[in-house]
């Protein structure tokens, strides 16, 4: 893969297969949100999907963690994340707060259980 | 000239006051951490520096960039990459159809909208929606500009701060990094969530989404989005309804 490093080709994958793929669903936004005004309730609706989208993103990154967070067991990083949000309802709805003691939680366990 | 346009702030000063909100901003912060890990799997993954800057500027969004670099690092086809890419990146565009009729103007132009909507991802939209209706409403898309313009900035001295340091990075660190944005999405989202709307699309999205993954539906973060984001609504317009 080193080899590779600095390839055209790599540079071309960049273009298709990360910028466009994930650039569509801006210029989509852009385009759909024409003439929809402020006030028009069909903003509530959309922000409604995007907020479930959001959600649904947390949960697979979550449970299906990528590269290094998959070493780290699931009932720990859901223990995690429940702390974590735990602590931003209790802290003041803090988000820096939530994200550090779903930190502690997180690294903390898996030092208490020898990873 | 009114005192009302009196008040508005030039263009530039209102970049500015985005560019601090961003340096203020409990994002600011997570984006660097975050990023440091999404620079280490590029540079452990064997791609170059500049290749990995340029993915923060074009791609611009976490975890799009670390489904591109795992699936091509690890030999994926690019169209299956692509694909996963592609599914990840919904979440944008509910994000921008609700965040540019806030932001413009009735003199607006298309073009003006092109860098907001670029600049768009969780960390920019949630603070553009949280602060930017206390703004005039032409300080917005300059505002929203310099907002997304420090979040890049700190993901860019990130990306290569986690490139450079990717060999004497623990493990367990770089764990920890990837988990900033899975965290920190829950908390910025359950922040911003002050109406029921909101908070049961979030919840509806935490169950739904792992149901559907878990079943194996295909595109099924673009389902748990549509049905409970309506399932949502559908409850909001109800009780509402009723009162």
């Amino acid at each position: 893969m080193t080899a590779l490093v600095g390839d055209l080709w790599f540079y071309v994958l960049l273009v298709l297969a990360g910028f466009l793929p994930n650039e569509i669903w801006r210029w989509l936004g852009l385009v759909a949100s024409r003439g929809i005004d402020e006030d028009s309730e069909i903003l509530v609706w959309v922000r409604a999907v995007a907020t479930a989208i959001l959600a649904a993103v947390i949960a697979k990154l979550t449970i299906f963690a990528p590269g290094s967070l998959a070493t780290i067991p699931l009932w720990l990083r859901l223990l995690g994340v429940a702390a974590g949000f735990a602590g931003f309802l209790a802290i003041r709805r803090s988000i820096f707060a939530g994200v550090v003691i779903a930190e502690i939680v997180l690294i903390g366990g898996a030092l208490l259980i020898g990873l | 000239m009114s005192s009302e346009t009196a008040s508005i702030r030039p263009p530039a000063q209102a970049f500015a006051a985005g560019l601090r909100a961003a340096a203020f901003s409990v994002f600011a912060y997570v984006l660097f951490g975050t990023y440091i890990g999404i620079g280490a799997l590029a540079h452990d993954f064997g791609f170059g520096l500049d290749w990995m800057l340029l993915s923060t500027v074009l791609v611009w969004a976490g975890p799009a960039q670390v489904i591109l670099i795992s699936a091509l690092g690890a030999g994926a086809a690019p169209f299956e990459a692509a694909i996963a890419v592609g599914l990840s990146g919904v979440r944008l565009l509910p994000m921008v159809v609700s965040l540019l009729p806030i932001i413009r103007t009735p003199t607006t132009r298309m073009t003006e909208l092109m860098l907001p909507t670029h600049l768009t991802a969780v960390s920019m939209w949630v603070e553009s929606m949280r602060l930017v209706p206390q703004l005039p409403r032409e300080e917005r898309i300059p505002f929203c500009n310099g907002l997304g313009a420090g979040y890049l900035t700190s993901a860019l001295i990130a990306s290569a701060a986690g490139f450079y340091l990717a060999a004497k990075l623990p493990v367990l660190l770089t764990a920890g990094l990837l988990f900033l944005t899975p965290v920190s999405f829950l908390v910025s989202s359950a922040r911003n969530a002050r109406e029921l709307v909101d908070m049961l699309a979030l919840a509806l999205g935490l169950l739904i989404g792992p149901a559907l993954a878990y079943a194996q539906v295909e595109l099924d973060i673009m389902w748990t989005g549509i049905v409970g984001g309506t399932v949502a609504y559908a409850v909001h317009r109800f009780r509402r309804r009723k009162a």
